[in-house]
């Protein structure tokens, strides 16, 4: 944590008292060489030696990146930096961190074309990660939807083997993100050719029957994580709710990332991305996941 | 990857994470009585230090990006601001529509300005009312501050008296300017719209009822629809234009604008590097404000500073003048 008088409850965001599970990010942009790539069906991973970044981002953070030669090409863009929650981290001997890319549009088209010796400018990690709920009072079960399975994947690499994580993917091309996981998790898919053809919310309310007393971990397109959020809030179940939304800078400055909460608007890059779901009236919302 | 950039990139890297406290970049200036280390400020509204200090913790003040902190536009009352969407990503540039949220003037002078205080930088506040009264009420709360070094009043509002924005004609400026004056000693810098018909006869005229600097340019209007329903993207339907998109112009309007002054001319407008900075002051600006840059790179400001630096000790500047007024002089094509 920050020794910042800056942090904390006094200047707007965390709630007294609670230990915001944030790692500070080094000021400024900095140069990261792409070390490896790996290839997952419709995704890609890709790694980058961040020896200047920290090696203890908090699962859900996220970075802002750039690749360092040919940002802006055609038409100008991409222009701004994109927002990736870190998929993986392997702290020793240096930092070195996994983005998991699926090629949406011309930024991410960029960073997922990168090969190993190029370069990308990273910066982060940003914003509030998940808040580990201790496992003796209530089991984790983690929900990931598509390339939000990538900081599912960063929380349960620090949790225990056995976690339960339910994944959805809309097809078995995507579903080789469940090979990056450790652990034995359950997939549906939209089509049906990989896992149960079922929602992954489907999956989740199974699991909650079984247990409800568990605590709920989930990252995903909008529609899967206000489905998360009803069916939470509708059982009095905890979760959390890693969100996107269009970015510009990260780290609170251009006020551009707002989503609606109960108590007005709160910029996603400083208070969340992951908010508490109680704390949303919906997970929908226009700019959501753009 | 060409050598050349690959040069450039790391050199940049090494300056902007020197440690220590931002290297005055050339000559510490004077801005209205205040001194500044150099001359690389923030626009407003494009760096929160606040939210800043929370995201990089300490190192943000032991190697702050800025000679002089620019707070965020405050109101009188509390504003949440716009809609989202809030941005959109153009051609070399951002659009946005934020709509100045804010904790109102109490909040700000309450839980904001005892931080931004302890910055290592002077402080700028900027301020917006919607008419006289709301501007007086501001410029008298904070004017009366001691920690507040400058008062920038944003003019890029609609005055809700006379339906006029008060940055887009010199009478409505200057009347704006003639309320406040009298409130405050503080210096106040008065930021121009870029929309106004004839921007140097507004800044004159700002001038001439007393402000004390003017600063400009401040975003372009612009528009964009969403691809797949052909309806307005922004939450605020239009927003403003900033980045590189607008480089060009603010070089103009600057240039246009110091050349009618003789006070000083804070300039802005798609600054992305020391040389985009050194235009500027040549065309007459004294400082220099990052704006959009920032949302790239968090130290946009203090590397901008240090190829400032670097610039003005290899090619020293021959100081503030009507470089547009100039004939043309051709170095080889940078093609």
């Amino acid at each position: 944590m920050t020794s910042s008088p800056a942090a904390g409850r006094a200047l707007g965001g965390a709630e007294e008292g609670a230990e915001e599970p944030r790692t500070p990010a080094p000021l400024g942009r900095r140069c990261a060489a792409v070390i490896g790539v790996e290839d997952h069906g419709a995704y890609r991973l890709i790694w980058a030696s961040d020896t200047r970044g920290p090696p203890d981002p908090c699962p859900g953070q996220f970075y802002m990146l750039a690749t360092a030669d040919r940002w802006g090409s055609e038409d100008g863009r991409p222009y701004l930096p994109r927002a990736f929650s870190h998929a993986r981290v392997v702290s020793d001997p240096a930092p070195r961190v996994a983005f998991l890319l699926d090629a949406v549009g011309p930024g991410t088209e960029r960073l997922g074309a990168l090969e190993p010796g190029e370069e990308l400018w990273l910066s982060g990690p940003f914003g509030v990660g998940f808040r580990p709920v201790p496992a003796s009072d209530h089991r984790p079960v983690l929900v990931g939807g598509g390339i939000g399975a990538a900081p599912i994947l960063a929380l349960a690499d620090e949790l225990d083997s056995g976690t339960t994580v339910l994944l959805g993917f809309r097809s078995a091309a995507h579903a080789h993100g469940a090979e990056l996981f450790a652990a034995t998790v359950a997939v549906a898919t939209d089509d049906g050719s990989r896992g149960r053809h079922a929602l992954v919310t489907d999956l989740l309310r199974e699991e909650l029957d079984r247990d409800p007393e568990a605590v709920v971990y989930a990252c995903g397109p909008p529609p899967m994580l206000e489905a998360v959020r009803a069916l939470c809030a509708a059982r009095g179940t905890q979760a959390q709710l890693a969100l996107e939304s269009g970015m510009a800078c990260g780290f609170g400055a251009c006020f551009g990332c707002v989503v609606p909460t109960r108590n007005g608007f709160v910029r996603l890059c400083l208070d969340g991305p992951v908010l508490d779901a109680d704390r949303l009236e919906t997970g929908l919302f226009e700019g959501a996941g753009q | 990857m060409s050598l050349e950039s690959s040069a450039r990139r790391a050199a940049s890297s090494a300056a902007a994470t020197a440690a220590g406290p931002l290297p005055p970049s050339a000559a510490s200036i004077e801005l209205c009585g205040v001194r500044l280390a150099g001359p690389i400020l923030n626009g407003s509204g494009t760096f929160d230090a606040i939210a800043a200090w929370r995201a990089f913790g300490d190192e943000l003040v032991e190697r702050f990006p800025f000679h002089a902190f620019v707070s965020k536009t405050i109101t009188l009352e509390p504003r949440p601001g716009n809609p989202p969407p809030r941005l959109w990503e153009t051609p070399a540039g951002l659009l946005n529509s934020i709509g100045l949220p804010n904790k109102g003037l109490e909040g700000f002078l309450a839980e904001d300005l005892p931080v931004l205080a302890r910055l290592p930088a002077p402080l700028v506040v900027s301020v917006m009312g919607v008419d006289r009264d709301e501007l007086a009420r501001l410029v008298g709360a904070v004017g009366a501050r001691e920690e507040v070094a400058l008062i920038e009043l944003n003019f890029s509002c609609p005055n809700v008296e006379t339906g006029l924005e008060m940055g887009g004609d010199p009478s409505e400026a200057a009347r704006a300017v003639e309320s406040v004056r009298p409130l405050t000693a503080t210096p106040l810098i008065a930021k121009l719209s870029p929309a106004a018909a004839d921007r140097a006869a507004v800044a004159a005229a700002a001038v001439d009822a007393g402000a004390d600097a003017v600063s400009l340019i401040n975003t372009l209007r612009g528009a964009a629809l969403d691809p797949r329903t052909r309806r307005p993207w922004l939450g605020g339907a239009t927003g403003g234009l900033s980045g590189p998109a607008i480089r060009a112009i603010a070089l103009h309007q600057v240039a246009a604008v110091a050349r009618r002054l003789d006070v000083p001319v804070i300039g802005m407008g798609g600054v992305a590097s020391g040389e985009h900075a050194a235009d500027l002051l040549s065309a007459g600006a004294t400082a220099v404000a990052v704006g959009t840059d920032s949302f790239r790179d968090p130290g946009a400001g203090r590397r901008i500073a240090a190829e400032l630096g670097a610039l003005e000790r290899s090619h020293p500047s021959e100081g503030p003048r009507e470089t547009l007024d100039l004939p043309p002089r051709h170095g080889k094509i940078p093609a």
